[in-house]
């Protein structure tokens, strides 16, 4: 068995370069293979893999570059996630790539595939419209016509159409892919001293560059290895992470939480590995069976309308499932959907008396100390203090 | 102008009066046994919702009127004391402030609670949240209409519209239960004719604006000649008030009159304005002379002159491409494309983009349309910040700063161009 932690500097290896590197050399390993870049927070993965494109996820640039080019594109009040993705683009990081997709999770995104469309004017840009009404007998039509859109552009990539057989195999791939995350993630939720945060999501992370057979073999060989870790538990309070489901937090941040006592239950980081809450049929027509999971179980997010259920409701459900006694909203600067999100269902949070601190974060914040403040006053609340905490463990 | 002109002021005039019935109608709906239909302006389905009799209500032109009458910061401040951030759409803050306040609108008249909360999904995000929080509010149901954005290098393709009509057909029974009111289909073909004689006269006005000097301001003026085929589209009334609106621009037309004392530069403005300092706003480039003649924002509920009508032939139809086809809804290129084309067809010196901050549905992207503009078509262009209701970003000094080193640098060049003459 490989130990835990070489699996971990594996995967941050892959994840944390933004030249990609993983990627150039997946496609120098033959000739003709193509990989799509796509920009969070979910893409239907199965249709890549069926069309034999590596699907690359562009979260953005982190604090491992220099912002020269973007800002003069990008006005100051936008999220980073937008500009650091740009700029990768601006400086020929993003050119091992042979189209990008996009989607409707936010005005920011929908015109950033504007910008990449003059900017890249050799890049091809995608647009996916997810419907946003998936109560109507039409929706599952247009989800359709949508993703056959996207077969069809990939098929034209590669060269290559994609068989029934084969969309079926791809989709039992990512089931099994799937399976493994929550298991990792029942295993964090269970036993904390497993595995922190920071490294779940590095596991989860090498999925963005890494093929899918690979990812699944570092995640499997990862839930052994963990499983059969054994450090010192530590006082903890249990909180579910919420509101960074497109841009992503600095590492940093993550450990921190760790390290002021924060043992996350559940969060919504990295979701397009998780989509789903239960699996994607894997027998009948495989593409409907793809519109039919996104339709129907599609986990609830911040970019999705999920019908008449309340967002806070949901939310309080989360907390309660997983024993939570509290929640920390981790939003990017200026992401209208997570702050507008906060804003519902805080209250639904304060009616239910649940504890909740609202950090905000960016790319590339520097200093960390008042954030690490921030969190040790709220774990200590909660140890000592919080009477109204009704799921009160300390 | 007044004396001696007949029409003069009229738009205006004709404007606040039908503003003003609109909302007292609204106010008295509870009385009255009329239904309210809360939905939002661009791509509206107004007259789908008037066959059953709806009136209906625009939160957004009730924060923007807040904005006008500046009580918006107030309003703003009661929902970031309720958590949502300074970061976000001020129309939303405005709102909520406004319903968590008590319900009273803009014009000191309440606002009673919705009937039907109908979002739109017409190329802003922001609208899901904001209707899903009036849902909260008000224990109120959503509808959701979907619309599909038209993408890069494409037009609305046929599954797009199968999908928007079909969510309109699902939309009349729900608007039968709440109304008690059947569909009609010949009051629909009837009520989309409205529209249609509106939507011809509304164009007849701002494509006056070619003329030189320009008859009108096709943003300062425009935004409030707009009001009325977003709010009444669909209604007698509607098609009378462009009638009468025309009536002054020929006016202006015969008599070579302008929206200011002289038309020195003309431009495309893009944008919506800041409406708490409105005036304030419009004066920095007045004393340039600066006349807009096309805008973004006078068409942010439909194009109609781009030729787009509501059509009593295929009225569901119309409806759905009149939804999709609404300005934020159309990705980046088809929104430069549009403003070329206006600088082509109204010869326009320049281009100004008032970049609001909280409003990325407009705004992003807007930087880019500025680089695009300067360096690709070589046009002159300015970009200025502030926001559209939240007065604590409209920093006077340092808009007229950009705004004056911009006009006059134009100046500058169109002097040393004339010296120069033709090559
Ligand atoms: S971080 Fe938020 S605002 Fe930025 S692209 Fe993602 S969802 Fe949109
Ligand atoms: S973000 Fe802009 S378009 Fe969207 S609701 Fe706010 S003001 Fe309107």
């Amino acid at each position: 068995m490989v130990a835990f932690e070489r699996l971990a500097a594996d995967a941050r290896a892959a994840w944390d370069d933004p030249s990609f590197s993983v990627v150039r050399a997946w496609k120098e390993a033959a000739p003709g293979r193509k990989a799509v870049g796509y920009f969070p927070v979910y893409v239907p993965l199965e249709l890549f893999h069926a069309h034999g494109v590596l699907p690359v996820g562009v979260f953005g640039g982190g604090a491992g570059i220099e912002i020269d080019h973007a800002n003069s594109l990008v006005q100051s009040f936008v999220c980073s996630v937008c500009r650091s993705s740009l700029e990768l683009g601006l400086t020929g990081r993003l050119d091992v790539l042979d189209a990008m997709v996009f989607s409707n999770i936010c005005d920011v995104a929908r015109n950033l595939s504007g910008i990449f469309h003059r900017n890249f004017p050799r890049l091809p840009v995608l647009y996916l419209h997810y419907p946003q009404n998936p109560g109507s007998s039409a929706a599952l039509a247009f989800y359709r016509a949508e993703l056959a859109r996207l077969e069809g552009a990939l098929e034209a990539l590669s060269g290559r159409a994609s068989s029934e057989e084969g969309l079926r195999r791809s989709i039992r791939l990512h089931n099994e892919r799937r399976g493994l995350v929550a298991s990792l993630y029942r295993l964090r939720r269970e036993r904390p001293e497993a595995m922190d945060t920071s490294e779940l999501y590095g596991l989860l992370r090498a999925g963005l560059v890494l093929p899918a057979e690979e990812h699944l073999a570092l995640l499997r060989g990862a839930l052994e290895a963990a499983s059969a870790r054994s450090r010192r538990p530590r006082d903890t309070v249990r909180v579910v992470l919420e509101g960074s489901f497109c841009e992503q937090p600095p590492l940093e941040l993550l450990e921190i939480l760790e390290q002021t006592g924060c043992h996350v239950v559940d969060d919504d980081l990295l979701l397009h590995e998780r989509w789903f809450d239960s699996p994607v049929d894997e027998d009948g027509d495989p593409r409907t069976a793809l519109a039919r999971a996104y339709l129907d179980r599609a986990v609830v997010s911040s970019v999705r309308y999920h019908g008449a259920r309340r967002r806070g409701e949901a939310l309080v459900e989360k907390v309660r499932r997983h024993g939570a006694d509290g929640v920390v909203f981790c939003t990017a600067k200026f992401c209208e959907p997570a702050l507008l999100d906060y804003a519902r269902t805080k209250e639904a949070l304060d009616r239910e008396r649940i504890p909740h601190l609202a950090i905000e974060f960016e790319e590339k914040m520097g200093v960390f100390e008042s954030v690490r403040t921030q969190l040790e006053t709220f774990v200590e609340s909660i140890l000592f203090f919080a009477e109204g905490a009704d799921t009160l463990r300390a | 102008m007044g004396e001696t002109y007949q029409h003069q002021g009229l738009g205006r005039n004709l404007q606040k009066q039908l503003l003003g019935a609109w909302y007292e109608r609204i106010a008295r709906a509870p009385e009255t046994g009329t239904k309210l239909a809360y939905t939002f302006v661009p791509g509206n389905v107004a007259e789908l919702l008037r066959v059953f009799g709806f009136e209906l209500v625009f939160p957004e032109i009730n924060a923007l009127q807040s904005g006008i009458k500046k009580t918006s910061d107030r309003l703003i401040s009661i929902a970031e004391d309720c958590g949502y951030s300074s970061d976000v759409c001020g129309y939303v803050k405005t709102d909520v402030g406004m319903v968590v306040s008590g319900g009273c609108g803009p014009v000191g008249l309440p606002l009673p609670k919705p009937d039907l909360l109908l979002c739109s999904f017409t190329g802003c995000t922001t609208f899901i949240k904001w209707f899903e929080a009036l849902a909260e509010l008000h224990g109120v149901p959503l509808v959701m209409l979907d619309v599909p954005y038209i993408r890069e290098g494409e037009s609305i393709g046929p599954a797009d519209r199968a999908y928007v009509v079909r969510q309109l057909e699902e939309l009349i029974p729900v608007c039968e239960t709440v109304t008690g009111v059947r569909f009609d289909p010949d009051r629909l073909r009837e009520i989309v004719k409205l529209s249609a004689e509106a939507e011809d006269l509304w164009v007849d006005i701002l494509l006056s604006a070619r003329r030189r000097p320009s008859p009108l301001d096709a943003y300062f003026e425009a935004v409030f000649f707009m009001a009325p085929i977003y709010a009444l589209r669909g209604l007698p009334e509607c098609v009378d008030y462009y009638r009468f609106a025309r009536l002054e621009i020929e006016e202006r037309l015969a008599h070579g009159l302008g929206p200011g004392p002289e038309e020195r530069l003309r431009v495309v403005f893009v944008g919506p304005p800041p409406w708490p300092h409105f005036r304030a706003f419009w004066e920095l480039f007045k004393k340039w002379g600066v006349v807009s003649v096309a805008s973004s924002y006078s068409k942010v509920g439909g194009f109609w002159d781009e030729g787009f009508r509501h059509d009593p032939g295929h009225p569901l139809e119309s409806i759905a491409d009149y939804c999709m086809l609404c300005y934020t809804n159309q990705h980046l290129g088809m929104r430069a494309d549009l403003l070329r084309r206006y600088v082509r067809r109204f010869e326009a010196d320049a281009v100004v983009i008032h970049s609001v901050k909280s409003c990325r549905s407009f705004s992003m992207g807007q930087a880019d349309l500025r680089e695009a503009f300067i360096k690709e078509d070589g046009l002159p262009t300015l970009l200025v910040e502030s926001d559209l209701v939240d007065p604590r970003y409209f920093q006077e000094a340092q808009l007229r700063n950009r705004i004056d080193a911009f006009f006059e640098s134009l100046e500058h060049r169109r002097i040393v161009g004339a010296a120069a003459g033709p090559a």
